[in-house]
């Protein structure tokens, strides 16, 4: 599945992990036949530009895609946002920022005082935003595309210090 | 045999069920031939531009029940033109003029327009079912022209069409001496619908076996709908938004507790998971379930659901059921048969749901199962090599792996040993849709093995021509055949023309195949139209620069007895 010793899925930064192109295995045939099927595996965003794939009928597709507009209409996800060290909780509501760079933002200036850290600061300080998902388990704030993650999110945890040490690669 | 008077031979020929049977005996010589005709009153059109429409009504006069089926399969996936063809106004004008006496039309993927809806409603003082399936083109008004004319209308059943909403009278229309119906199922239409006219409608109608509901139908609605209807067989919820703990809900399961012959469930788009509870008690005599309209519904909550539902031959689902929920059904439904498992996520980037785990699973415990449908991220060989020997009787085999050309993830290899086996040891085979890394050895295979295939779907698979010649040459019952994203060319297309007259049709699309090879192919067989859809944007070019070398983006192949058809829009050539 995920390509282990891609260690740069682990960097903190600020922007969405795997931003660049991910490298994926190639499959055993080379042939220049597959090329194009090879060419459509690597590049995930892709898939969805792929006309009639998967092959689902039309009234299926529009019956999730109503559903999903029908989600959107929902008023705010508020969420709680805690931080280690910090006195007090916050909560924000998700639906207010449209992906990763803004909630990232909005953080940063929510914490400031409790140092966070700067533009400069972050990559010292060595921290790392997680959330509690669906299932119950802490995750990395980044991984999955921004709608996942607003429908899956219950709360979130900014890890500060030793804990998060762990996450980060530059350790 | 011919020394029978004819009445004897007809009423032989009534132990006939299939049309395939039919059509073979008509041609053992003219007497038959001319008994078989005037007897006929089930006639199947699998394509409406094989056959002039009033050649169909000429020959069988005495037709009671007509199907036509209109567009190429890969319609369903937008792969074709929205206005390639197949029009149902031909069908209905030769059938009002032809045989009057009709009393059941039933046409999938075809266009119908509310003028033909309103023809139909006034030319068959007989007319009892109505059937449109994947059908567009029309809207409530003409529904409202059905309701209105059709004395004596039994069945009304609208699957998955794409119905534009012009307002909720139609179903008022019915008129209140409208007693008949025993099937409505309106579930497809996305507007609202009198509900009071529905209840009465329902309340009179006591011979009303399938009730199919739209999102628009309240809980409360339904309630009151099915306390008048305790003989209900088949039932479509509707959105089953309800809180638990309103009086409606109460009533809702009160009813269902009356509901004791109902054996089909669908609907539930918008179910919660608690409200689930109130079908509990029918659980256990459902032979029908499709919840794969329901993405509310968690994993764990269809589980507990499905844990009640051991007579279940048909489960629809979607894939949140994960492999676990598959185990449960695994070892809880001994009597399936059919097995559909849709993705929920399509624009994700797949947290993987289900995989060829759940897939093993369901092999293992459902002994019968004979028809599969399955949405899933990654499959290996091995898994469907013991799939294979564990269900030998599969007729239908799709298998959908989202990511177009992947291989088998534990081996890096391509998945044809898995389908090989998959051909191998189900003889019946009779549909397959193939879909991961495949190369032509797999064709190999579905040549040698799928002696009885008659419909292959190929998307994103094989090296080279060889391929498509291994099928061509080798599956004798094949009918149709659907391609795409393929490398096969001219050589392959022109292999054995011949082969095309025996089948129903063929389509190639973002294949290798050129403009020449199709202008050849049209040339050798003239009994085939070889049709070139040209996408929008490069129809004008293709005018100034038709280069023989051209790769063709979309071809559609078929045989007819009708020659080229006149209603082609411009984008379609007919060679």
């Amino acid at each position: 599945m995920e390509d282990l010793d891609n260690l740069k899925a682990t960097e903190l930064t600020l922007g969405l992990p795997g931003t660049d192109a991910p490298e994926k295995p190639s499959p055993a045939s080379t042939t220049g036949a597959n090329k194009r099927a090879n060419e459509e595996c690597c590049l995930p965003v892709a898939k969805k530009q792929v006309v009639g794939w998967p092959p689902l009928r039309s009234y299926r597709m529009n019956s999730i895609r109503i559903r999903k507009m029908d989600a959107e209409d929902n008023t705010g996800i508020y969420v709680k946002v805690g931080m280690d060290g910090a006195p007090y909780l916050r909560k924000v509501d998700l639906r207010v920022y449209t992906g990763y760079k803004e909630l990232m933002e909005a953080l940063n200036d929510m914490f400031k005082c409790f140092s966070l850290g700067g533009a400069e600061g972050h990559e010292e300080s060595g921290y790392a935003i997680t959330y509690e998902d669906k299932d119950g388990d802490w995750m990395l704030v980044g991984d999955v595309p921004w709608e996942m993650f607003i429908s899956s999110c219950k709360r979130m945890r900014i890890m500060k210090g030793s804990e998060a040490r762990g996450l980060s690669s530059s350790t | 045999m011919t020394y029978f008077p004819e009445e004897v031979v007809e009423h032989i020929f009534d132990f006939l069920s299939s049309h395939r049977d039919r059509n073979i005996v008509s041609t053992v010589c003219k007497a038959w031939y001319r008994v078989e005709r005037l007897s006929r009153r089930i006639v199947f059109v699998g394509n409406c531009y094989a056959v002039r429409p009033g050649r169909v009504m000429a020959r069988f006069p005495g037709m009671k029940c007509l199907s036509v089926k209109g567009k190429p399969h890969f319609a369903d996936f937008n792969l074709v033109p929205h206005d390639w063809g197949g029009f149902a106004l031909p069908w209905i004008e030769a059938a009002a003029r032809g045989c009057p006496g009709l009393e059941e039309l039933r046409l999938k993927r075809m266009v119908v327009s509310d003028e033909s809806l309103e023809l139909l409603a006034r030319s068959f003082p007989n007319f009892k079912a109505l059937v449109l399936v994947s059908c567009e083109g029309f809207t409530t008004d003409g529904l409202a022209a059905i309701a209105t004319h059709c004395r004596g209308l039994r069945e009304l059943d609208l699957q998955e069409n794409e119905v534009e909403d012009h307002g909720r009278q139609w179903l008022s229309c019915f008129p209140d001496s409208c007693t008949s119906l025993e099937s409505l199922n309106f579930a497809c239409l996305k507007g609202e619908v009198n509900a009071g006219a529905l209840e009465r409608l329902v309340a009179r109608c006591v011979n009303l076996r399938s009730l199919k509901l739209n999102r628009a139908i309240s809980v409360e609605s339904l309630a009151r709908m099915l306390a008048r209807t305790p003989h209900l067989v088949e039932l479509g919820t509707g959105s089953f938004t309800v809180e638990h703990r309103a009086e409606a809900y109460q009533r809702l399961i009160h009813a269902f507790r009356k509901c004791k012959s109902l054996k089909s469930l669908s609907g539930f788009w918008d179910v919660a998971p608690r409200c689930l509870q109130s079908i509990y008690s029918i659980c256990p005599n459902l032979t029908v379930l499709n919840l794969s309209y329901a993405p509310a519904i968690q994993g764990a909550d269809l589980v507990k659901l499905i844990r009640h539902c051991f007579k279940l031959q048909k489960l629809w689902v979607l894939d949140c059921i994960r492999d676990k929920g598959l185990a449960v059904v695994a070892s809880t439904c001994q009597e399936l048969q059919e097995l559909r498992v849709f993705p929920s996520d399509i624009y994700g980037t797949g947290t993987a749901a289900v995989t060829e785990e759940g897939l093993v699973a369901i092999s293992s415990g459902c002994s019968k199962l004979n028809s599969l449908l399955y949405f899933c991220h990654q499959m290996t060989n091995a898994a469907l090599i013991t799939v294979a020997k564990n269900c030998p009787h599969f007729t239908r085999f799709r298998l959908c792996i989202l990511d177009p050309g992947k291989p088998d993830p534990d081996t890096n290899q391509p998945l044809d040993e898995g389908f090989g086996a998959i051909v191998r040891s189900c003889k019946d085979l009779r549909r397959l849709s193939l879909s991961g890394l495949l190369t032509d050895k797999v064709f190999l295979y579905i040549g040698e093995y799928a002696a009885r295939l008659e419909m292959l779907s190929i998307a994103f698979a094989g090296d080279s021509d060889k391929g498509m010649v291994y099928v061509l040459n080798g599956c004798k019952n094949l009918r149709k055949l659907e391609i795409r994203d393929s490398p096969f060319g001219d050589a392959a297309l022109l292999e054995n023309v011949g082969k095309y007259e025996t089948m129903r049709s063929l389509w190639m699309s973002s294949c290798d195949v050129t403009l020449g090879g199709c202008k050849a192919l049209a040339a050798k067989m003239p009994r085939l139209n070889v049709e070139v859809i040209n996408d929008r944007d490069e129809s004008d070019e293709m005018e100034e620069n038709p280069s023989d070398m051209h790769k063709v983006e979309k071809m559609y192949v078929y045989r007819t007895l009708a020659g080229a058809r006149n209603d082609a829009p411009e984008f379609v050539e007919i060679l």
